[in-house]
Order: C-alpha cells, then sequence, then structure tokens
C-alpha cells in the first residue's frame, strides 16, 4: 500500500536523558515548546497516550507501541477533532534518540498508509515549529515562537 | 565549519536547490529516482546528497537495501525564526488584541 512519511531531524546539545524527559513525562516543560500542548501517558508499551490542549480538549489520542527509555518511542496517533483528518484513521509516530558527540540526533518520522494523507500534511507543517522550539529552549532556555507557531 | 555555515554552502549551489525541490515534490526518494530527473552522473549525486545531509537539510531513512531521502526543513525553519518569526509577533498581538476588543460582551 501507498505510505505517505515525513522524516525531521534535528541535533540538540543536551542529553539523551534530558531529551527523553521533555518528549514524555515532563508535561510542564513540554508546554513551552509544544504551545500550550501536553502529551499524557504512562509511556510504556501498551499505556493509552493523548494530547491534550490548554483548554483541556483532546485533539489526538493513541497507544504506546515501543517505548525504549532514552532511545525510542513509537506511538499510535489517531487524530480526533477534525473529521477530514480523523477519517484516514491511525498513523505511526517513531522518535528516535541517539547521541552524537555533545549533541542528540532526533529524529521524527510519522506516516500512514495511504496517499495523500492530510493529517501527514498538517502535523509536517507543525513539527519543525515544535522541534526548533524544543531546540532552543533545551539548548538556551527560551522559546523562540510561542504564541505566532500555531495555525 | 559550523552548522549556519555548512546550511548556507549547500543551499547555495543550484543543482543542490534543485534536489530539494524534487524531495519537496515527493519525499523519500531513492537515489535512483534522484538520478532518473538530474543531468548529472550518479556519483555527482551522491556528492551533492552528501553535503545536503552534512547540513541537515537531508535526512535519510533505510528500508532493507534502499535508502531513501527525505527533505528536512528544520534547519529552515530556524533561519525562519531567526529574522523573520520575530516581526510577526507584534502584528499577531494586534490582531489578538483587537479580537479580545471586539468580542468583549460590553463593547
Amino acid at each position: 500500500m501507498a505510505k505517505s512519511t515525513f522524516h525531521y531531524v534535528t541535533y540538540i546539545r543536551t542529553t539523551p536523558e534530558r531529551l527523553w524527559s521533555a518528549l514524555t513525562d515532563d508535561t510542564e516543560f513540554m508546554q513551552q515548546y509544544w504551545f500550550g500542548v501536553r502529551c499524557e501517558s504512562e509511556w510504556r508499551a501498551g499505556s493509552s497516550w493523548k494530547m491534550v490542549h490548554p483548554d483541556g480538549s483532546v485533539s489526538d489520542a493513541g497507544e504506546i507501541v515501543a517505548a525504549e527509555r532514552w532511545k525510542r518511542l513509537v506511538i499510535r496517533w489517531w487524530h480526533q477533532r477534525n473529521p477530514e483528518l480523523s477519517g484516514e484513521g491511525e498513523s505511526v509516530c517513531t522518535m528516535e534518540l541517539e547521541s552524537v558527540g555533545p549533541a542528540v540526533r532526533l529524529s521524527i518520522t510519522h506516516s500512514m498508509e495511504r496517499e495523500p494523507s492530510k493529517l501527514i500534511g498538517a502535523v509536517s507543517g507543525g513539527w519543525p515549529k515544535i522541534l526548533s522550539n524544543l531546540k532552543s529552549l533545551l539548548e538556551s532556555g527560551a522559546v523562540v515562537l510561542d504564541d505566532i507557531g500555531r495555525k | 565549519m559550523n552548522d549556519a555555515d555548512l546550511l548556507f554552502k549547500a543551499l547555495a549551489d543550484p543543482s543542490r536547490r534543485k534536489m530539494l525541490d524534487l524531495l519537496h515534490a515527493h519525499d523519500g526518494r531513492t537515489l535512483s529516482d534522484l538520478c532518473e530527473h538530474l543531468e548529472m552522473t550518479r556519483q555527482g549525486v551522491t556528492q551533492h546528497l552528501d553535503v545536503l545531509e552534512a547540513a541537515n537539510l537531508v535526512a535519510t531513512v533505510r528500508r532493507g537495501r534502499e535508502k531513501l531521502h527525505f527533505l528536512n526543513p528544520v534547519p529552515l525553519q530556524e533561519i525562519y525564526e531567526r529574522w523573520i518569526a520575530k516581526f510577526e509577533k507584534p502584528r499577531l498581538k494586534a490582531l489578538a488584541d483587537l479580537k479580545r476588543k471586539l468580542e468583549k460582551p460590553d463593547g
């Protein structure tokens, strides 16, 4: 079957432990670089996962497929809000962390088993902003974009 | 060379920009697929891809024996935020203020 995928990479001068925490259980930190969004989960294979907005609404939900601490996180990701996107069904988002010298290489691969995919189109615009914010927050302690990154 | 130097060096070449255009139109291409659309040797394409990868503008994923190439816009986002994004902020704030004012129940 055809597949829609994007694959983004950023190098962040931090440790895999710190980055892992920023991507998972440190929701307060997450809200700073993810435009107020926090992801809630127990971050273990099989546990549920959801994306919660500042108003308490949930836009995306799913399940943790794999969680290797400090290394790899795979999320079964189903958009819930916009019918055009939710009708496409589940997507898979894989985050991989790898130490490279003084930095950590973070790659995000998000794909769906259909071509084209509106969901993949929608999230592909958001990820660079989130990743860029995450990088500057971890490296300098400040985000570059706050309110304006939201569509 | 620092990250920004690598980035601008990679973008300075028209062939490399064409490769990014090709990936932008259709992501996840193999080397052979890219070669079909470019008038240069396979070795030439590989060398250009190495420069793009060093600048983190192209990221690769292995799928079996194939290597797929993806456009990675994250460094471009950083450039955008460095020089452009800050100018948008006051304008967006003005719009948000206007909206709040107009939507206030007592006008």
